[in-house]
């Protein structure tokens, strides 16, 4: 029972959980000043070279321009983001919604997977910004075409990883689960799912980067509303730094639902995203 | 060889109608004339060729041989997770024909589950069986206590030495009270000092817990060190060349490594392997 050897082995395993440590504030600061300070000289350089160039703000403002356009449009761009901003989400959400369930008849069914896998990889051939004007012809012009491009867009990522995910039991654990003669639901529900979720959440990273430019597509084919459609109507009436102010906006919804993703997922699957 | 330990076969196979209350050494797991044969692309691969073994109840057994002579496969049959090409296996005196809840099973990895805590892992068998949860619990507790991972109920497999991963998975294989615990390599992955002194511990719980053990190894010595007896395999396709009854007394010692008895053992389980 009382084995000194093995109690004082047991300590010094505890001890080798810690890594050789570099300080994490050091690498914060580092990963967030650095590309921080690219960025403002890169606008410094640009702001200095269309002054220097007397380069027309029609044809490419300078970054103070296009913050002037931030302060006279705030409140149309706030209106177009959210229009956009709804279409992505949903049609995201709506790819999650169909896509995880067919990824799991997929992967239980080698009948489906013979049928539907090629008729996915041929849905996802299919260049998305050719889809967009027929939407538009079929269903018109409101929020739904928009939201069904992003939905076509994102499906693909999502469906191949859940079904990546799903396969991912290690063949050990899988041995040791059918050896308890463990019922398919309880497989699933103990197993596969929580194997897949690191794996899912790869695919939701990339959908939801692919998600923002789906909603764009949709717009620049037809719409009133949504950023696209600013920005299309803005350069065409040669408002550049408002074109551009919508830009920017679209970037920074694009990273911050990236990173929301992420956060989420550092909360639903915290074992895989420790570092 | 083969034809002294076929004839032990026979004698012991005749037991399997005496009365067990009376009987010193009860057989837990009869192995009959046992062949398995796998389809593979390039033909077919006999990864056991006639099998006939006895298990005793509660002795802890060793299978030895070179990789690739069908221990893991052997080690499969008896959790019945596949079918034997021709032959058969009792459990008990019953025709193994489905995974059965007398059967634990610990790997070469730990595979514990990343998203669990080390108690949710160990209790997983339980889970699934449906077993009374406040039982495996005070269970799973007191094999965590025993092999010195008390205290480290809710830490995450991630966070544990490979050490401690493995007597996790040990538990894990313990917990539905199994009277057979079947290892294959289960100390393979881990460094020589870890593996000994989990060797040792694996004994003291074997001696808490008395149960059936086959126990998976190529490392001729911890065979030696830790069993009864020590079926000795020769390679493809996978025959029993001879199972050699271990004379050392117990409780086992790390410095009987260095008496006669091991060294003769050792010898000639050496010498049977390498002969092809
Ligand atoms: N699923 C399988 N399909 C085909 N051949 C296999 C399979 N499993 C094992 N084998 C073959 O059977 C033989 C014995 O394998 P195994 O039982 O894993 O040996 P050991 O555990 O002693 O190393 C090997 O030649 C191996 O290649
Ligand atoms: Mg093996």
């Amino acid at each position: 029972m009382t084995d000194p050897s093995s109690a004082s082995l047991s300590s010094a395993e505890t001890d080798d959980g810690a890594e050789a440590w570099v300080d994490p504030e050091r690498v914060s600061l580092k990963n967030v000043l650095l590309p921080l300070l690219t960025f403002s000289v890169l606008l410094l350089i640009w702001e200095a070279a269309v002054w220097q160039a007397r380069i027309p703000a029609w044809l490419l403002p300078a970054p103070t321009v296009i913050g002037e356009a931030f302060a006279d449009w705030w409140r149309e761009l706030l209106t177009h983001s959210l229009v956009t901003l709804y279409e992505t989400l949903a049609g995201f959400a709506l790819s999650i919604a169909l896509g995880v369930p067919l990824a799991v008849a997929v992967v239980y069914s080698p009948v489906l997977q013979k049928t539907i896998y090629p008729i996915l990889l041929a849905l996802q051939s299919v260049p998305k910004v050719a889809i967009a004007p027929l939407l538009a012809l079929w269903i018109g012009f409101g929020a739904m075409p928009k939201i069904i491009v992003v939905f076509l867009v994102c499906f693909f990522p999502i469906v191949v990883s859940t079904a990546t995910g799903l396969t991912a039991v290690p063949p050990a654990l899988m041995d040791l689960i059918r050896s308890l003669s463990a019922s398919p639901y309880q497989t699933f529900v103990k197993a596969r799912f929580p194997t897949a979720m690191p794996h899912i959440f790869v695919g939701l990273k990339i959908a939801i980067t692919f998600a923002v430019i789906g909603a764009v597509i949709g717009e620049f084919v037809g719409s009133e509303s949504g950023l696209g459609y600013l920005i299309l109507v803005s350069s065409s009436q040669s408002r550049t730094p408002l074109a551009f102010a919508a830009l920017v906006v679209l970037t920074l919804m694009s990273i911050v639902l990236y990173y929301a993703v992420e956060y989420i997922e550092r909360l639903m699957v915290p074992w895989a995203t420790k570092t | 060889m083969l034809a002294s330990s076929s004839l032990e076969v026979v004698t012991t196979a005749g037991s399997i109608d005496r009365p067990k209350a009376g009987a010193r050494a009860v057989t837990k797991i009869q192995i009959f004339d046992l062949y398995k044969t796998y389809a593979t692309r390039t033909g077919r691969t006999t990864a056991l060729q006639k099998v006939d073994l006895d298990i005793r109840e509660n002795e802890f057994i060793a299978l030895v041989g070179p990789s690739g002579c069908g221990k893991s496969t052997l080690l499969k049959l008896i959790t019945a997770l596949i079918k034997p090409s021709r032959g058969k296996i009792l459990l008990g005196g019953t025709l193994l024909d489905k995974p059965s809840r007398e059967v634990g099973i610990v790997f070469q990895q730990p595979v514990l589950m990343p998203w669990r805590g080390v108690l949710d892992n160990v209790l997983l068998p339980a889970e699934i069986l449906g077993l009374d949860m406040t039982e495996a619990k005070a269970r799973a507790r007191e094999l965590l206590e025993l092999v010195g991972l008390g205290g480290f109920e809710d830490r995450y497999p991630g966070e544990l030495s490979g050490g401690m991963q493995q007597r996790a998975a040990i538990c894990r294989g313990l917990v539905h009270n199994p009277s057979v615990l079947l290892m294959d390599e289960p100390f393979a992955a881990l460094d020589a000092m870890t593996r000994e002194d989990l060797g040792f511990e694996l004994l003291r719980i074997w001696e808490r817990h008395r149960k059936t053990v086959v126990f998976v190894t190529h490392n001729i010595s911890e065979a030696i060190l830790l069993s009864d007896r020590v079926v000795a395999m020769s390679p493809r396709p996978g025959r029993i060349e001879k199972v050699i009854d271990i004379v050392l007394p117990r409780p086992r010692t790390l410095d009987m490594q260095f008496s006669p008895e091991f060294k003769a053992h050792s010898d000639e389980i050496r010498a049977l392997i390498r002969r092809t």
